[in-house]
Parts: C-alpha cells; structure tokens; sequence
C-alpha cells in the first residue's frame, strides 16, 4: 500500500492518493474533502467547458457546416480508429496476397526473379501520432546532446557564458516558422545520399524542433551549474579532483534538478513546434493531418481537426508527466518538484 | 622548525579588511585552538591555511614548502560540513579516497573507508544521504571523510557550533582521541573558550575585525587526557579559563568605550488603534499608573 502511495506519488497521480488513503480508511472525512476538492472541482469544470461548447456548436455556423459538438467530436475519434484498424486488416491480407503470389510465382516461373512490394496505404491518423512522437524525440534529443554540454560549459565559465548569451538572447524568440525554411534549404543542399536512412521532411522537421526546444535546456543548464554551492566546488578543489570527475561527481547531480526543469520545457517547446514544422515541411504527423484536413475541407474536418488538437494536447501533458516523473527519479531532493 | 607557519598574512575582502599581521606557527603533533567572536575573520584564515583562498600579503609554508592552493594535505572539515547530497555517506567519504589514493587496490579502498565510518560509529548509517542524518551525524561523516585522506595537517572550521550540548561534549572527546591515537597535527577554530581549553594545547585569541589579528597565546599545561567533569573543578583551568574570557571581553570592552551618547526615548506609548480615537491624548510612559502584583 506504501509502495502504491509513493508510486502515485512519483507519477504525479496525485488524485488518486486519496482514494488509497480511503481504503486504508485513513480518516475518511478528510479523504472525502480531498476527492471532492482534487476531483471534483476539476470535473464540474470540464463539464461546464462541454456544456458552453455545445452551445456554441448549436449556435454557430462556418462555412464547412455546423462546429461539431463534443458528441460528433467523439464519434470522429471512434471513426479514425476504426480507420486505423480497417487499414492494417488490409495491410495484413495485403501481405497474406502477396506471400500467396510469391509461392505461385516461384512454382510457376522459377528462373524469374520476384520482386518483393511494401504495402503503400496512406498513414492512418494513430500512425500519424507515432510518427509525430518519434520526430519531437529524434529533435529533443539532438537539441539535449548539444544544450547539456554548452550549458555546462556557459556554467562553469563566465566567459563563455558571455560570449553565448548575444546568441541565446537573439534565437531563442525565434519562432519555428522562420527556422525551418532555412533549415530545409540546408537539408536539401547537404543531405543527399543514395540510400537515405530519413526522410529530408522528417531531418528538416527534427533539426526545427531542435533549434526552438535547445534554450530552456542550456540556460536552465547554466543556470544549475553557476548556482553550484561554493562549498561542493571547494570540496573538489581540497580533493584536487579532476576535470572530468568535478563534472560528473559535483557539477552535473548538482545541476540535475534544473537541467531536468530544463529538458521538461524544451520537451513540451519541441511538442508544440512540431505540429507547425510539420504543417510546413509536409512531414506526415499530426501537423500534416490537421493540414490536409483543412485542405480536404469536407464535412467532418473541423471534427477531425478538433480530434486532433485534443490528441496534440493528450500527448503533450503525457509527455510533461513523462518528464516530470524522471525529473523526480533523478534529482536528490525529490519534494521540491511539482 | 614549524611544521606549519603564518608570517604577515593579511587578507581584504575588496577594500574591507578582515586579517592583518597574522603570526602563527604550529609544531608537528601540537593542537592549537583559535578562539574569537562571530564574522571576525575566523574561516577567512582557515581557507587561508587550506589554501581555498590567497592572503594578500604574507606567506603561510607547510614543512617549508609555500601554500599555494587547495590539497589533500591539509584536511579541512568545512563548518557547514559540505556533505555532497546526492551521494550516500559511504560514498561521500570513497570520493575522497578513490581521489586520494588513486593507486590502491579497490579493495584496499573499501576497507579504508569502512575503517573510517567505524571510527566515527556510523557503519549502520553508511547507506544513508547526508539529509537523513541529523547535523552531529553529519558533522562525523565530514570528519571520517577528512580523516580517510589521512592528511598531514587537520583544520576544524567551528566543527561542533551547530550541535547540542551533548552531542557536542561525545565529538569533543572523539576528536581528543584521534589527536592522542594518531598524533595529527590540529588547527581548532572554536567559539568556546572551554573546548579549546578542553582539547589544545594552545589557545590563542583572534581580536574584534575589521582587520583582526592574532593576540597573544596562552599556552595550557593541563595533564592529558583531560577529563569535563575534574577540569570544572581545577583551579589552573579556572585561571586560565578566566584569562582567555577576560581577555576576550577586553577586545569588546575596548570598542564599547567609544560609545558617547545615549538616545532618549520619547515619552510616548504604542496606540491601540483597534480602539476609535477621539480627542484622545496621546499616553505617555511618565504618566502610566502601574501596579505590581506578585505571584508567589
Ligand atoms: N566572500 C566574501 N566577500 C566579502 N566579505 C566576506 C566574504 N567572506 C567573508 N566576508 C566577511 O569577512 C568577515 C569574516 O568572515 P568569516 O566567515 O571569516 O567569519 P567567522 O569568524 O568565520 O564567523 P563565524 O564564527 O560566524 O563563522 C565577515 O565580516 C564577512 O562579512
Ligand atoms: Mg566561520
């Protein structure tokens, strides 16, 4: 039951702590307050944001129909679904036809060599979201290898630290938008092999999510490394400690807490930038769905597009809960985190 | 020869300054106490002997060899302890040694570092991080950590200031034990003119800042080893503990004599101004009517 308390705890579940205390029966009343108030509030709350919305949609009329409703809303999300299921049956009995014809073909014309086909269906709306997560994770990891170190160094020496700041202080307003055509024209002139292992759109979109989600990390990283207690950089300087042990026994655990702040915003940063880069470089994920949605503009679009904004949002606050728990995991004083 | 010497040493901070002429010479085994008042400059000149800061003018050499900077020779246990929180006790003090000893077996280091968690008794608490002991633990772990370094000079920034009485009498005899067992060399910096006379074999006075110096030592002939509870009764610890504290208070008495002036009060009481005021005059101290009542 401990166990449970703390995990919940670590995951920043901590609506359910109550319920848990409840079966414990740990002072009930209390407990009762407590779901009402971390529960309670927040449902009413969104009941009354699906009620004013359906007012609206009753109310208001654009120029693709009705605004759908929190129903017709619902039911698109269960028609993507069963659109993501339809779709892979398909591939699946396409793979099945085609393992039938490669044993006819061999049987029948030995001597000719078969030529083994992909299965080329459009990406289904739940392959849209994976792909979108591994583009925001293959950006946030180029942008933490480079903002770690830099913050470290920006950190330790005053010098560098002023030299980065005209930079920092210049690009870090820079929306993805103006990023990312000078990032596709770069990718295209210097990204060409024969055999790409990725995609030009999805290089383009990750090295845009990387430019905007890099500075929350290197300055919170500066920041935690110039705030190190005097007192542990003079325990490493009486143990004549070296360069590479200062770094990885004093600077960085000390620093930890805030590079994890850090790599939280630069995560949930990344996450909302790709959703624009994607709209502009045409890399599929959920930022070309919702384009080719409005592009389409059939009746269900905005229901798509609203499925949609509520998917970038669930993935986004996953993603900051992810983060958060690890923030927890790793730093040494763990209540400090909310 | 002195194993650690101090000539002229003076130290500013920006145009303040904290030490001047400091004199001190240390010989090999002694234990001398440095005893003064808060803020006067007492761990200025321990990180100047530790080498964490340089003195502006004057030369501190350690068996004739110039102080340049910080080392492992010279343990300094800090006195906010500067226990590394990520990592746990027996960690803390491996850092030291792993650092130290770099060309020991790690099983030679292992049984190093469990030596000294044993001398300070802490082997059931070896696993745990500095912020679930409580601060006389702590205070152990950063003198087992010290000691593990095996330093030729050990410097004890106001080790036991922060702790309880009792807990505060236990390290003091600990600490008389590991100067009598292993013969270290001790710069005590305290604020108890008791637990130097209790440990040193020297107590000197550090005067009032800004610019305080040395004063003039005062060598303690008590036999060790030294008991609390017979020392409160011998009259040469009562003289010398009278002249130590006498002294002391001379620095003080010396700058509160300059104090010409006494402020007068004005003759007004504190309005309650819950109350509504109307037309009322102001109350003054001279007219309050008092009476005392006396509870048995
Ligand atoms: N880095 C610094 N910059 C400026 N002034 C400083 C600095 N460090 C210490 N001082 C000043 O030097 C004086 C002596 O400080 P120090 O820490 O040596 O006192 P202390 O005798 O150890 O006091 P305590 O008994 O409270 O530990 C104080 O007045 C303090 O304000
Ligand atoms: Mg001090």
């Amino acid at each position: 039951m401990t166990a449970l308390l703390k995990t919940c705890d670590a995951l920043g579940f901590t609506w359910f702590i109550p319920f848990i205390r409840l079966a414990r029966r740990e002072n009930p009343n209390e407990q009762f307050r407590q779901i009402l108030v971390n529960l309670g509030v927040p449902l009413l709350a969104v009941l009354l944001f699906l009620g004013a919305w359906s007012w609206v949609a009753r109310n208001v009329e654009v120029s693709f129909g009705a605004i759908p409703g929190p129903v017709a809303v619902w039911q698109e999300a269960g028609n993507l679904w069963k659109d993501h299921v339809a779709e892979r049956d398909k591939e699946k009995a396409f793979y099945v036809r085609q393992a039938e014809r490669k044993a006819a073909h061999v049987t029948k014309t030995p001597d000719k060599p078969w030529v083994e086909r992909t299965y080329a269906g459009k990406p289904t709306f739940i392959d849209q979201i994976f792909t979108s997560l591994k583009t925001v994770f293959a950006g946030f990891l180029v942008a933490s290898l480079i903002a770690v170190p830099v913050g470290i160094l920006c950190g330790l020496s005053n010098v560098i630290n002023i030299a980065c700041t005209p930079f920092i202080q210049i690009f870090k307003p820079v929306s993805p938008l103006a990023w990312l055509p000078i990032v596709m024209i770069l990718v295209s002139a210097l990204y060409n092999p024969t055999d790409p292992w990725f995609e030009k759109s999805f290089i383009s979109s990750a090295l845009t999510v990387a430019l905007c989600s890099l500075w929350p990390t290197l300055i919170n990283t500066s920041l935690g490394v110039a705030q190190i207690d005097n007192d542990y950089l003079n325990v490493a300087r009486v143990l004549r400690l070296g360069w590479w042990k200062k770094i990885t026994k004093i600077v960085l655990p000390s620093a930890l807490p805030l590079i994890f702040t850090g790599l939280r915003l630069s995560l949930g940063v990344g996450w909302m930038v790709l959703i624009a880069a994607e709209m502009l470089a045409q890399n599929p994920g959920l930022g070309k769905f919702v384009w080719d949605m409005f592009q389409n503009g059939s009746s269900q679009t905005l229901a798509q597009i609203m499925v949609a904004v509520f998917t970038i949002g669930f993935v986004g606050f996953a993603l900051d809960r992810a983060m958060m728990s690890l923030q927890r995991a790793v730093s040494f004083d763990a209540n400090s985190i909310r | 020869m002195s194993f650690l010497r101090l000539s002229g040493v003076s130290k500013k901070h920006g145009r303040q300054s904290i030490l001047r002429d400091i004199d001190l010479s240390v010989s090999e085994g002694e234990f001398v106490a440095i005893v003064g008042y808060s803020g006067q400059g007492k761990t200025t000149l321990m990180s100047l002997i530790a080498g964490l800061a340089r003195p502006d003018e004057g030369s501190i050499t350690l068996e004739g060899n110039p102080v340049t900077g910080p080392g492992p020779e010279r343990g300094l246990v800090f006195q906010n302890y500067s226990l590394l929180p990520w990592l746990s006790v027996r960690e803390n003090i491996a850092l030291a040694v792993d650092t130290v000893f770099p060309a020991w077996s790690a099983a030679e280091r292992d049984a190093h570092v469990d030596k000294y968690i044993a001398m300070v008794k802490l082997s059931h608490a070896a696993d745990r991080r500095p912020r679930q002991l409580s601060g006389g633990m702590r205070q152990r772990v950063s003198v087992a950590r010290t000691l593990a370094m095996q330093p030729r000079i050990l410097l004890l920034d106001e080790p036991l200031s922060a702790l309880d009485a009792l807990t505060r009498a236990k390290l003091q005899d600990e600490f008389a034990d590991i100067h009598r067992t292993t013969g270290a060399t001790v710069v005590l910096i305290t604020n108890s003119v008791d637990e130097a006379l209790l440990l040193a074999d020297r107590v000197i006075p550090l005067t009032l800042g800004p610019g305080a110096t040395l004063a003039a030592p005062v060598a303690v002939d008590l036999p060790r080893p030294r008991d609390r509870l017979a020392l409160n009764h011998d009259p040469r610890f009562k003289r010398l503990r009278a002249d130590i504290t006498a002294t002391l208070l001379g620095f003080n008495a010396a700058r509160t004599t300059t104090l010409t002036r006494k402020l007068v009060l004005p003759d007004i009481l504190p309005e309650d101004l819950d109350q509504p005021r109307v037309n009322r005059p102001p109350r003054r101290l001279s007219e309050e009517k008092r009476e005392i009542v006396s509870v048995s």
